[in-house]
């Protein structure tokens, strides 16, 4: 076996080394009663050549935007990847690593950190980010446990405009400790319903969380709610779940947003049937000691040479144990390479660049989907890259038909909002040309066969 | 005797930021092919300061220079103790990035995915199969968040059952994740302490009505099967609590035993460490959970089901804990393991826990003597040694500091907490029996250079790009991101 180098010689050496007559001896401490005494029952070993033949017919099975003109959002976006950061990541000095805790000889990995903190920071408009937590959903579930813990309250408001898996993920996080969960309204125009925040915000409020932009697309006005937070001394996070949009929107620091919980698959990383994605944290200078996750700081070595090291330390598990801010251990240090590849990439004018073309895509589709008999508009207020869309036709007819046509025109949104029964979401990237967008007002125009 | 570690030129390399030069790009966007449109002024922002503005060829010069600096499995030995440094096969690499499994959305609608379905399903049937557990959640994300997700599944159990108990016991060798765990699930830590293994004399004394569960690593993190195991999990049960076992060592069981067999109610998976998926410099891993009949219904949802030829996505289950990630899982490292267990096979699975075993006691047959071997019933897959016998003033640190100049990663050492100056070694089934001489030679050398020349190991390293560095300061005055003034 490739993978395992050891010959007949090798072993009966190191056997008699050890001072065991046979394998079987090593395992002494293993009492007969669970040893297992049948062969695993999982398929025979196969061939490098065998196996990637098995995986091609899977892969064969799945759409994806090669085969279907795809318009799927909802918190995981196709966009352009460039080539480069595959190359990088490949590179094993940065996959087959560890995590940093031997700084003098990993200072590539907590460079790249350091500047990964530092690119979250300036796009969010933050003080300090950490090294990255699992995913945009799961760092939304931390930003509300660590406003519970600063402000020792037990009341969360969040938006029903915030993704449902963010809502999800919050939900399962606080499930056991004591915590209330309330729905905020939304208004007619698609964002929180201002009114209904400022009727639930009390002085037992930790955090209100909103999306933005939210799960429609729709640009929330973060200064109001940020303000309306505070008012009632709780902290605000602002979920962002599609980071092209901060190429052009203003950034959720600059509206005082307390904690940026947000994911960064759109910079870069494959949409993989949903992960390894990234979430990224990010907070004010005075709540750093409370942020979970790994951080990494600058310092100096013996030589007075600049170096990076993990810092900060007393926050985790390792050291803090059940009192730490969090269990994370292990977090998506690759992914949040490949992110800071691709922030490097484009730039500060690439990213604009690219948001740019997102908004106007979006606007021309939802222009377009708008003016086709039996479709309408759904909220009224500016939104990025995803929009609603009502339609007379049962959804579930509709969707059907477009994938008849090759196209996933969008997603359901029934389930999560039964309100919205008749409605789908349409997400339009940079990645969608004219005539794919052409091409679904096309299909759609066709009508019910 | 070969010394690894070499000197060479490795280069220098500014921040990103230090680099940036105005009007300089590194991407190429197609020309807009529609009309451009616009948001109101107030939504807008200015440009994103300090964000750099780089060419591809800056970029791409700036992180391979990084990556000169660090150190992979494949640079070398890597002999972390209960992470499992073990290869990262190639061809899952080429895997994970086959058209049709890299680039399908997560919201594409079941019979559109039914390769990837199917792929998920396998996995997870494979990972029940070596472990003993009745049914496999692939949705955590990392060890920590299986154990997050096995301990709310334990807490919903109770909680079915009215029973309110208040306290998780654990092992004072357990790792920090596990009372960390315990306290987001909304319980009390009790430490229970182990000598060695744990004694179901230590559990009788602190498992009363008020316990919910008792998480167990095993084997532990000084690398022995806890060899009671199955009368402490008797135990347990019968005054209505269950057992979680962290299973990061579960390189050491594969074919041999395994913990459902045991009487373990819930056990997390370490993707990353037993089944080969690659560290990343700290992540993406998985830590899939497997649980016993009587906890499936509370399981994070939804997994796959299969109808015959077919492969869905469960329906809402009312009793389900819910999810915790916003979609199905790292499901990128899952195609890596799945490609792991095809090309292993049961057989494959266990001789590699064999050959971990059989290395990690090699390594301990040479040691032994040289360094302080506090434990001495059979190793599994793991060692620890101390630092009791070092001369010269040494400590483990300074051990760790020296092994670097002689090529070599450092074990894992200051943990578990309960051996003062402990040096954990995990050698993983993965390395040859030259690889493990040429590091026992190193660490024998080292023993001598403590007591000879104590001075190359309070100095080390001095080889790598950078010295020891200064974390105190880094702690005191923290330095997170880059700002434009005074900085070097």
């Amino acid at each position: 076996m490739r993978y395992i180098p050891h010959t007949a010689g090798d072993v009966k050496h190191m056997l008699e080394r050890v001072g065991v007559k046979n394998l079987e001896e090593l395992f002494v401490e293993v009492p007969e009663s669970v040893r297992l005494k049948r062969p695993l029952d999982l398929p025979e070993a196969i061939s490098e050549t065998e196996l990637l033949r098995e995986l091609k017919v899977l892969a064969a099975k799945n759409a994806t935007p090669s085969t279907h003109m795809s318009f799927l959002g909802g918190g995981a976006y196709h966009h352009f990847s460039p080539a480069a950061i595959d190359m990088l990541i490949s590179r094993s000095e940065f996959y087959t690593a560890y995590t940093p805790y031997q700084p003098e000889i990993s200072q590539g990995t907590l460079q790249a950190i350091f500047e990964f903190q530092t690119l979250i920071c300036q796009l969010t408009g933050m003080d300090a980010a950490n090294a990255s937590m699992y995913d945009g959903a799961s760092a939304c579930a931390e930003a509300v446990l660590m406003s519970v813990r600063l402000t020792k309250r037990k009341k969360v408001l969040l938006s029903r405009a915030l993704n449902p898996r963010y809502r999800g993920a919050v939900a399962t996080y606080c499930m056991y400790l004591g915590l209330e969960l309330v729905e905020v309204a939304v208004a007619d125009d698609g964002r929180t319903d201002l009114a209904d925040l400022a009727a639930k915000l009390d002085e037992t409020t930790a955090a209100v969380v909103a999306g933005y932009p939210n799960y429609f697309g729709v640009i929330e006005d973060l200064s109001a709610l940020s303000e309306k937070a505070h008012e009632a001394g709780a902290r605000m996070v602002a979920a962002v779940s599609e980071p092209i949009a901060l190429g052009l929107l203003k950034s959720p620091g600059e509206l005082g947003v307390d904690i940026v919980a947000g994911d960064g698959q759109s910079f870069g990383l494959p949409l993989a049937f949903g992960g390894p994605y990234v979430g990224f944290f990010a907070v004010r200078q005075k709540d750093v000691r409370g942020m979970p996750g790994r951080l990494v700081g600058e310092t100096t070595d013996l030589d007075g040479q600049r170096g990076f090291v993990l810092t900060l330390a007393t926050r985790e598990q390792h050291i803090r144990r059940e009192k730490a801010t969090s269990n994370i251990c292990s977090n998506q240090g690759l992914c949040a390479l490949v992110t800071t590849i691709f922030m490097s990439l484009l730039g500060k004018q690439g990213l604009r660049e690219m948001a740019e073309q997102n908004l106007a895509k979006a606007a021309y589709a939802r222009e377009q989907l708008a003016g086709v008999k039996g479709f309408s508009k759904v909220f009224g207020s500016p939104s990025f890259n995803e929009f609603v869309i009502r339609s007379q036709e049962p959804v579930a007819d509709v969707l059907g038909r477009l994938e008849e046509a090759g196209i996933l025109g969008g997603i359901a949104l029934g389930k999560d909002y039964p309100e919205l029964a008749d409605c789908f979401l349409v997400c339009v990237t940079e990645q969608n040309r004219r005539e794919e967008i052409d091409a679904l007002v096309a299909a759609l125009q066709g009508g019910a066969a | 005797m070969t010394v690894v570690g070499t000197t060479g030129l490795v280069l220098n390399e500014k921040l990103l930021f230090e680099h940036s030069d105005p009007g300089r790009k590194g991407y190429s966007l197609p020309k807009l092919d529609v009309p451009a449109a616009s948001l109101p002024a107030e939504l807008c922002r200015d440009e994103i300061q300090g964000f750099p503005e780089l060419s591809e060829v800056d970029v791409v010069r700036h992180f391979t220079r990084l990556s000169t600096w660090n150190y992979g499995v494949d640079s070398g030995f890597y002999p972390l103790g209960s992470c499992t440094m073990k290869y990262n096969p190639k061809v899952n690499e080429a895997a994970a990035r086959l058209p049709g499994l890299s680039d399908i959305h997560p919201a594409t609608p079941a019979h559109l995915s039914q390769g990837i379905l199917e792929l998920m399903y396998r996995l997870q049937t494979a990972l029940a199969e070596v472990s003993g557990f009745d049914r496999v959640t692939l949705q955590p994300a990392a060890g920590a968040h299986g154990e997050l997700a096995g301990m709310l599944v334990i807490r919903a159990w109770h909680e079915a059952r009215g029973s309110k108990r208040s306290k998780v016991l654990i092992p004072d060798t357990a790792h920090g994740t596990n009372p960390a765990t315990a306290s987001l699930a909304g319980y009390d830590v009790v430490p229970i302490a182990s000598e060695g293994v744990l004694t179901l004399e230590e559990v009788e004394a602190h498992m009363d009505d008020d316990v919910a569960a008792l998480m167990v690593t095993n084997p532990n993190t000084l690398g022995l099967f806890e060899t009671n195991i199955e009368a402490i999990c008797k135990l347990v049960h019968e005054r209505g609590g269950l057992v979680y076992c962290d299973g990061a060592n579960l390189n050491a069981l594969m074919g041999i035993a395994r913990p459902g067999d045991m009487g373990i109610d819930v056990m997390h998976f370490n993707l990353h460490k037993t089944f080969s998926t690659p560290h990343g410099g700290g992540g993406p891993g998985a830590g899939p959970v497997g649980v016993t009949k009587a906890l499936i219904p509370y399981l994070p949802g939804p997994g796959v089901a299969r109808d015959g030829d077919s492969y869905r996505f469960e329906s809402d289950n009312a009793d389900s804990i819910g999810r915790l990630l916003a979609f199905h899982g790292n499901v990128g490292i899952l195609v890596r393991a799945y490609a792991y267990i095809r090309s292993m096979g049961g057989e494959g699975l266990k001789r590699a826990s064999q050959m971990a075993v059989l290395n990690a006691n090699y390594i301990r047959a040479r040691l032994e003597g040289v360094y302080d071997l506090p434990y001495k019933r059979r190793s599994l897959h793991e060692v620890i040694f101390s630092d009791k016998d070092l001369e010269g003033g040494c400590h483990t640190l300074d051990v760790a500091k020296r092994l670097i100049d002689y090529g070599y990663h450092p074990p894992t050492i200051y943990f578990p907490l309960v051996v003062k100056g402990a040096i954990m070694i995990e050698p993983t089934e993965t390395e040859s029996l030259e690889v493990l001489d040429e590091f026992c030679d190193a660490m024998i050398a080292i023993a001598g250079e403590a007591k000879e020349n104590p001075d190359l190991l309070h100095q080390a390293p001095v080889r790598s790009r950078v010295r020891r560095l200064d974390e105190t300061t880094a702690a005191r005055k923290p330095k997170l991101i880059w700002q434009e003034q005074g900085d070097g």
